[in-house]
């Protein structure tokens, strides 16, 4: 989009007039065009990874639509309607996950979803955007950093929901959950020896949760730490992620070439471990233009967060612009083999879920907390 | 107020939001370098692991190569049958597997254990014969219930066909199923996809040529290890190597003089061997009682197995190679030549045989084997009608060094260095040897009367049917020995014939022509006014020949051997061996018959009929076929398979 020596006033009335109308829907350019490559991208992957599946190219692009939907509608909300909105849809986030909870406890099996109607509708989903709403618009009234009372209301908000959801057990999302409110207090300034205790005590309790995660939890985490010792069990994913990753080398295999990927030795290869396959098939540098679009992301969101006016917009638009890097940096890392296996998918990337749409929403917030900049200044 | 706060917390952004930056970069670092590292520095190590993963190499066994006699008639060769075949890692349950298929009464029960073993000691993808050779009716069973058992397959395969079933198994041999001694002793990826391998004979010494190379089928597999032919888009070089079928074995051995031999055999336990003296091509070979080399090829139960080996007659002992026996007055000619060689005997003088001999200042007596005397016999007399008393006192007078010297060069003692495995050396006693094999100090002393009993081929003397046969042919080639070679040439795959030189060994030197003549009068007495008289009559060419008698049991000093007294296990080994024609000889032939009483009347009339066979029907037919193309060579000489 640099056009600045370009003459030609066609391209520059095109340009202008683009220009306005993002300006009317209240979207970003620069982050709408890191978007957009990010999913083309996404569906160049997907139809290898599905095995050629237009079907599911169709649905990624349906989920896409969706999400535009709400990041457009989201973008012509002003921060002061999030931050009357934040109570509420938390409150309905908790209503939901207990219901969930309640329903998995009848049926006596794992439930994360919730069917309403026509979609199957995750209510974890929700507090992805709820916990960090509600977080920033108690600190909106507040001095930073937050004190002690404070922190403690706060972690209150930010621990219900992620109790309620690694039990169905979804821990990826528990984390996720976690994460984007914990950035928000980190964001508001908690002090780093405040940070370095409240890790001593994590690290106490991680010690005694141990006791409480479930047994397919704990041996992800064993194996993790040693991959080779359970080859054909618990320790397969990673390994035939890495031998997918490393057989890719610099170039990669090319496009729907990928032999780890194409015959079925990657499990879950269109979902949680699609890294992996791009790995594969286009090799590092593959995943480095890859890197370089979630870096070139995050940073226009970072950059809009700090655009922003007012405490609320400033701690949610920076919150939901990490938590995407959070995103990226537990799904490299566990199908590199740096983290374990908790269930992160690749955001944008990986096929499923109501993921993209809860993303799109949150950029969809970020671009609108950026555009609503002025009038709150005025 | 306000401001302040707005200006403080933009400070905090700031700083906050640097700091954020920083760690982004710094994890961001950090991923790089393990991709770095998986994709650049351990590249060629997940490569490879990737390509293991998704290619499997499918072998295509070899088919064996055929056995044919000296003429191209066809000994053995194989047929297809079906058989059972076990992968490891597509089985789940391989205990319960095994069970059940015993239960259906397709492996014997007592298999599954050896089964397992051989399974587990194999890769986990090859696919193990487990059963070989399923009958018809044993395939419908399976077919009904073959969805019980993934992992299983039925599939066609060649098995080993013997259409003359126990005919020369001792020299032939036969194959049988991979077993766990096998497994560590060959190369095992080489012998994938191989169900049998060559157990004795020449199937086992010709092992390596029989079995050709197999080729092997690269097929794409998924995760599940079925094969696929492509997946999404990706449809890799896959590549196929043909295999290479065994050789064809041309055996030196004629089938009719085999067959000859091994009806004139009969039912006696025994041994015959025939060479070609002019090459050292066994003829015929024959150890009886043997055994249905299919019974192998199918895959022998254990009690079965035990019937074999605990039968008394020992028809897995290849006597021809291993059976060790005393010589008996078989080695008399050659006797004759060392006492001539080093000057002891005049061959004009006539001793005179009284029936008995004794050593000077010692009364034991030294009696003829069969009683009676002789008269005044000179060299030749004593060779054709078996004089003891005469070799006696030769064999007194040569001493034993000599002896052992001069029988050595003729292989005594020593192995023939046969193409087959499994031969022993006999035993050539010496005094050294005597002083090793024994532990009491007065038993490590050589006697004189060991040597006298040495003469006559008796005592601590040991040989077997090959040896002697070994030594006939050099007796009629003069002192020119070739190795015995069942082998003669192989089949290359357009058809044609390569044979194998004849390979010389070390022969006897040093005998002069005028000697060699004087024994072969001798010999050729013995067939026409000598012991075996009977087996001269109406023959149409001049045999030389000689006949032993083995003892089994010692005749007390004043007692005489009866032979209908002696119970049939303790009667003494029938030998005779012999050349032919005594002029220009063809065929060199020892034959043994266990426990047959006398070499004259046991052992004489088989080695003639073999004869008969070689030299009156096979001969020309043959020489024409060694000499000319020998492929067309069955089509214009007439064919004799019965």
């Amino acid at each position: 989009m640099i056009l600045d020596d370009n003459r030609d006033s066609a391209a520059r009335r095109t340009f202008s007039a683009t220009a306005r109308l993002l300006s009317a829907l209240k979207l970003d350019g620069p982050l709408l065009v890191g978007l957009g490559l990010l999913s083309v991208y996404a569906l160049i992957v997907q139809y290898s990874a599905s095995g050629q599946s237009l079907e599911t190219i169709l649905r990624t692009l349906m989920r896409i639509g969706i999400g535009a939907f709400a990041m457009i509608a989201l973008a012509h909300s002003s921060p002061n309607f999030l931050r009357s909105l934040a109570p509420w849809l938390y409150g309905v986030g908790i209503v939901l996950l207990l219901v969930v909870d309640a329903i998995g406890y009848v049926g006596k099996g794992s439930q994360r979803w919730l069917d309403v109607g026509l979609i199957r509708f995750q209510p974890s989903e929700i507090m992805k955007l709820a916990v960090p709403m509600l977080a920033a618009s108690f600190m909106h009234e507040r001095r930073l950093p937050p004190d002690w009372r404070n922190l403690l209301v706060l972690a209150a908000i930010i621990i219900l929901p992620a109790a309620l959801i690694a039990p169905q057990p979804d821990l990826g999302t528990a984390v996720l959950v976690f994460a984007t409110g914990a950035l928000v207090v980190l964001m508001a300034g908690l002090q780093w020896q405040v940070i370095g205790g409240l890790a001593c005590a994590g690290a106490g309790a991680a010690f005694v949760g141990w006791r409480f995660l479930h047994d397919y939890q704990r041996q992800r985490i064993r194996i993790f730490l040693d991959p080779q010792s359970d080859p054909l069990g618990s320790g397969y994913h990673i390994i035939q992620s890495q031998i997918a990753i490393g057989s890719g080398g610099l170039f990669g295999k090319g496009w729907m070439n990928g032999s780890q990927a194409q015959l079925d030795f990657l499990p879950e290869r269109s979902t949680d471990f699609i890294f992996a396959v791009i790995g594969e098939e286009f090799g590092l540098l593959g995943l480095i233009v890859l890197m370089l679009l979630y870096l070139f992301i995050i940073s226009r969101a970072v950059f809009l967060a700090t655009q922003a006016s007012g405490t609320f917009a400033r701690l949610l638009g920076l919150s939901l612009a990490l938590t995407f890097f959070v995103y990226v940096f537990i799904n490299a890392g566990m199908v590199t083999g740096l983290l374990p296996v908790v269930g992160v998918p690749l955001p944008l990337i990986s096929y499923g879920g109501t993921s993209v749409v809860t993303l799109l929403a949150g950029f969809g917030i970020l671009m609108g907390l950026y555009s609503h900049r002025k009038l709150v200044n005025s | 107020m306000r401001i302040k706060d707005q200006w403080n917390e933009q400070r905090i952004y700031s700083s906050r939001t640097f700091a954020a930056m920083l760690i982004i970069g710094l994890l961001s670092l950090a991923l790089l370098s393990k991709l770095a590292y998986l994709q650049i520095i351990r590249h060629d190590y997940y490569l490879e692991l990737s390509q293991g993963n998704r290619v499997r190499q499918d072998p295509i066994p070899a088919s064996r190569g055929l056995i044919l006699d000296r003429r191209g008639r066809v000994l053995v060769d194989n047929e297809p049958a079906f058989q059972l075949e076990l992968i490891q890692e597509q089985t789940p349950d391989l205990p319960g597997t095994l069970q059940r298929l015993a239960k259906l009464g397709l492996i014997n029960p007592e298999d599954i254990d050896p089964l397992k073993r051989i399974i587990h000691s194999r890769r986990s993808f090859d696919s193990v014969p487990i059963r070989l050779r399923l009958s018809d009716e044993e395939i419908g069973r399976f077919a009904v219930h073959r969805y019980e058992f993934e992992g299983v397959e039925l599939r066609a395969r060649q098995t080993r066909h013997y259409p003359y079933g126990e005919l020369g198994v001792h020299a032939l041999g036969y194959v049988a199923a991979v077993s766990e001694d096998d497994l560590d002793r060959i190369d095992k990826p080489g012998y994938a996809g191989t169900t049998l391998i060559g157990k004795l004979g020449v199937e086992s010494a010709y092992e390596t040529q029989l079995h050709g190379l197999n080729g092997y089928q690269q097929i794409l597999v998924n995760a599940q290890g079925r094969s696929v032919k492509f997946q999404g888009a990706y449809q890799p070089d896959l590549r196929a190597e043909a295999p290479v079928p065994g050789r064809d074995l041309m055996l030196a051995l004629d089938l009719p003089t085999q067959q000859a031999a091994e009806a004139a055999l009969g039912e006696h336990r025994g041994a015959i061997v025939a060479l070609d003296p002019t090459n050292g091509d066994v003829l015929a070979l024959v150890s009886h009682p043997g055994f249905d080399p299919s019974l192998f090829s199918r895959g022998l139960t254990r009690s079965e197995y035990s019937l074999l080996t605990n039968n008394e007659n020992k028809p897995l002992l290849n006597r021809a190679l291993r059976g060790a026996y005393p010589s008996g007055s078989t080695i008399k000619p050659m006797m004759a030549l060392a006492g001539l060689t080093y000057k002891i005997v005049d061959p004009e003088r006539r001793e005179f045989c009284n029936g008995a001999f004794h050593l000077p200042g010692s009364s034991h007596l030294y009696r003829e084997g069969k009683g009676g005397k002789h008269g005044a016999v000179d060299l030749v007399d004593a060779v054709a009608r078996s004089c003891d008393v005469y070799f006696y006192n030769l064999a007194a007078q040569l001493g034993v060094d000599r002896i052992a010297a001069f029988a050595s060069q003729f292989g005594i003692g020593s192995l023939t260095g046969i193409d087959i495995s499994g031969e022993k050396p006999g035993l050539l006693p010496t005094p050294e040897w005597k002083k090793q094999a024994f532990k009491r100090p007065q038993d490590q002393v050589w006697f004189p009367g060991e040597t006298v009993n040495f003469g006559v081929g008796q005592g601590y003397l040991l040989v077997t049917p090959l040896q002697l046969a070994h030594m006939t042919a050099q007796l009629a080639e003069r002192g020119e020995s070739f190795r015995p070679r069942l082998v003669m040439g192989v089949r290359d795959t357009n058809g044609a014939i390569v044979r194998n030189a004849a390979v010389a060994a070390h022969g006897a030197t040093g005998i002069s022509d005028t000697d060699w003549a004087l024994v072969l009068r001798g010999m050729v007495g013995a067939t026409t006014y000598g012991t075996a008289a009977a087996i001269g009559k109406g023959a149409r060419y001049s045999i030389a020949g000689k006949t032993g008698t083995a003892q089994v049991f010692t005749v007390a000093q004043n007692a005489r051997y009866n032979e209908k007294t002696v119970a049939e296990r303790l009667r003494d080994h029938a030998w005779f061996i012999a050349f032919a024609p005594a002029d220009a000889p063809r065929i060199a032939i020892c034959v043994l018959v266990e426990n047959g009483g006398f070499g004259a009347s046991a052992a004489a009339p088989i080695a003639r009929r073999v004869m008969d066979a070689y030299l009156l029907e096979g001969p020309v037919a043959a020489n024409t076929a060694t000499s000319t193309s020998p492929a067309g060579s069955t089509a214009s000489t007439g064919d004799h398979t019965p």
